[in-house]
């Protein structure tokens, strides 16, 4: 009995060693993705006029990205590629380059991401383009050498100033304010908050920004650090979040709070999640561009960098299906447009 | 008392027996066999490319688990590591940017490193506190100095020659340079752990640290080594992480801590000390690894590859909790059975 259980273990053994040996073996002659060595420039791929379409949002679950490649799947089948999305449970660089080095060995037509740090993902990417896929970069860039085209959602000056408009408006141009953002390194928010800050000195003289505290873009993070706030500065007037996560989660704690109709929240957020904050009179208003368009653009771009229509050039433009024709500006950006404002009057034309 | 009877009644078997049949084994033939399904049943997997980005993506981890290992085999654990590779990036980041050469930063960064371990054993050993505890705190404090110093922003100009060091490949093969580092360091660790008068020591100290004093082993200054250790080899890791990414942040390898202690409890080590082997880790690493890899090329959602990992997770301990207990009523049971006088005629 034990001998016959010892001897069954032994052969399973011997059997899996032999079968891993024959893979080992196998895996030396096929050579196909044994990509170059990254030379830095990248991008010099020939048109592979495979459509293929790779979304990596900077990490899965997020409403946000959920309705950018709803849009980009959109656009994918308009023009029939393939779509696909992939992406990090967490948002961390180091996962995204694991995602784009898989990317790189499938060997997809393009790849579609939004960074989760300029530079950690650059030398996977220019891999990806020494291979032949072309890479845009959409909501959060790299640096410019590492991708082909980005596609701004709007440019930080205009999203910067809707939002210091919009607190100023709430709050009558005086008092108090703090700001919720995402990660202490995430590439947008930082730049717009230090656009904010300049906005605020030069054309806001009685507003005084207190803090910048980071939700990370957590839900219960970013909770706390609204309840901590109205806490530490009880003469706060105003709270600006940019951040879809942070800006629901400030005004899911302000709705139940007795700060609710003192404080006000503006910011960046989504329809769907601000909805009964703006119907409850917690929030009056808030900004954001339309995330599915942004995806929709995305993959339109990616389209016309594989058939090789446009090359990523300043001056380059291209038709992108129901939104019409786009110019590829200066550091091969293409810009969406201007953020759009959401109140009581508009929020239920929209669904996203 | 338990452990101790399994003691017996492992070495009761012949040699190749106690080497054939073990977590470890199981362990490697589980890797063996995920190694073999994905090359089948996985487009692209069987590639040279595979096995390059599957290293660099564990080599952190990888030297990071070595230091574990003993660590866990004391029963001490290390949660700080993830927070250490944080700081000595940001350390080495924030020095390079100073001016100072590569070479002398990378010096410093580990110097950090041994003063963080060195703070976690004293905690450990002279004030006399868990580790678990000990270092969920310097977790939270390497983590807060680091995200301190560099707020937010990030150091990225490193030397290209530095950073494609840390990406390039031994000639003529697809096994990244950052292996050999790995190799040497195994090999230093397998000599410390697995031939040594200190490493029998420390599996002494994992079985019975009243024991293990008795004995003749210093087990404070054990322990307070091991932590120091832990800290220069989290040191190294982070300076490897930071020339690989090419970005030092204070945020960089959050949670990495979970995914080592991860590796090194499917490799075989069990959490209340006493048992484990560096085989086991590695072949646990590369397991996570080679999983994770093989269902990202074959479209597997994050969330899904997380639960797949946890469930392996859970099985192996479960699973090795099971085998110690069978064996620990066998034991009883033979022990009742040959305690009972034999009649002289048997054989």
């Amino acid at each position: 009995m034990k001998l016959m259980s010892l001897s069954g273990k032994l052969i399973a053994a011997a059997a899996a060693i032999s079968l891993g040996l024959t893979a080992c073996g196998g895996t030396t002659p096929a050579n196909p993705t044994d990509s170059p060595a990254a030379t830095g420039g990248g991008g010099g791929g020939e048109a592979s006029g495979d459509l293929s379409i790779t979304f990596l949002p900077k990490n899965l679950g997020n409403p946000y990205f959920d309705t950018s490649s709803k849009g980009g799947k959109a656009a994918v089948e308009e023009f029939k590629g393939t779509f696909a999305e992939v992406g990090p449970a967490s948002a961390t660089p180091d996962a995204q380059v694991s995602y784009i080095n898989t990317l790189t060995q499938q060997q997809v037509g393009a790849i579609v991401v939004s960074a989760n740090d300029p530079q950690a993902i650059c030398d996977a990417l220019n891999e990806a383009r020494d291979a032949g896929t072309k890479v845009v970069t959409f909501d959060s860039d790299t640096n410019p050498e590492c991708r082909d085209l980005f596609v701004s959602q709007a440019d930080a000056a205009g999203i910067a100033k809707v939002q210091v408009d919009m607190i100023a408006e709430q709050i009558g141009d005086a008092g108090e304010i703090a700001i919720l953002s995402a990660s202490a390194n995430a590439t947008n928010q930082n730049a717009w908050i230090d656009l904010m800050k300049k906005d605020l000195a030069d054309n806001h003289p009685n507003i005084k920004m207190v803090e910048v505290v980071y939700g990370d873009d957590d839900d219960q993070t970013s909770f706390d650090k609204t309840a901590a706030l109205i806490q530490t500065y009880p003469e706060l007037k105003g709270i600006v979040s940019p951040t879809t996560v942070g800006i629901a989660a400030a005004a899911r704690y302000l709705s139940t709070s007795s700060a609710k109709g003192k404080v006000a929240i503006t910011g960046l957020g989504t329809p769907n999640q601000m909805r009964e904050y703006v119907k409850d009179g917690t929030v009056k208003e808030f900004a954001l561009w339309n995330p599915e368009d942004l995806g929709y653009l995305s993959a339109f771009a990616a389209k016309n960098l594989i058939d090789g229509t446009i090359k990523g050039a300043e001056g380059d433009s291209f038709e992108a299906g129901k939104l019409g024709k786009f110019t590829v500006g200066a550091d091969s950006v293409v810009l969406l447009g201007d953020p759009y404002r959401f109140n009581a009057d508009n929020i239920d034309d929209f669904d996203f | 008392m338990m452990s101790l009877e399994r003691t017996y009644q492992d070495y009761g078997h012949p040699l190749w027996r106690r080497w054939l049949v073990n977590r470890e084994s199981a362990i490697i033939v589980l890797l063996i066999a995920v190694l073999a399904y994905a090359s089948i049943a996985v487009p692209k997997f069987a590639t040279p490319a595979t096995l390059t980005y599957l290293l660099l993506d564990v080599a952190t981890i990888l030297m990071i688990a070595l230091a574990m290992t003993p660590i866990m085999i004391t029963g001490d654990i290390d949660l700080s590591v993830g927070s250490m590779v944080g700081l000595s990036s940001v350390v080495f980041g924030v020095l390079f940017q100073a001016g100072w050469s590569i070479p002398v930063a990378i010096i410093a960064a580990l110097a950090v490193g041994a003063l963080g371990g060195a703070l976690n054993g004293l905690l450990v050993t002279r004030i006399g506190l868990p580790a678990l505890a000990v270092t969920i705190g310097t977790m939270a404090l390497f983590r807060g100095i680091a995200v301190g110093l560099l707020g937010t922003t990030a150091v990225t100009k490193f030397p290209k020659e530095w950073t494609s060091l840390a990406k390039a490949k031994i000639p003529g093969t697809p096994i990244p340079m950052v292996m050999i580092l790995f190799v040497v360091l195994l090999i230093a660790f397998a000599l410390m752990l697995h031939f040594s008068s200190f490493g029998r020591g420390v599996y002494a100290i994992g079985r019975s640290k009243d024991a293990a004093a008795f004995y003749g082993v210093n087990v404070a200054r054990t322990r307070l080594i091991l932590f120091i250790i832990s800290g220069v080899i989290a040191a190294l890791g982070g300076i490897y992480y930071t020339l690989r990414y090419g970005s030092a942040r204070g945020d960089n390898a959050t949670g990495l801590e979970l995914q080592v202690i991860a590796a090194v409890v499917l490799g075989g080590v069990s959490v209340f000390g006493g048992r484990g082997a560096l085989h086991g880790v590695i072949a646990g690493v590369l397991l996570i690894g080679a999983l994770s890899s093989a269902l990202r090329l074959a479209n597997v959602t994050a969330d899904v590859i997380n639960i797949i990992t946890g469930v392996l997770l859970v099985v192996s301990v479960v699973a090795s909790s099971l085998i110690d207990w069978v064996q620990a009523r066998r034991t009883k049971r033979l022990n009742r059975t040959s305690s009972t006088p034999q009649p002289a005629t048997v054989g």
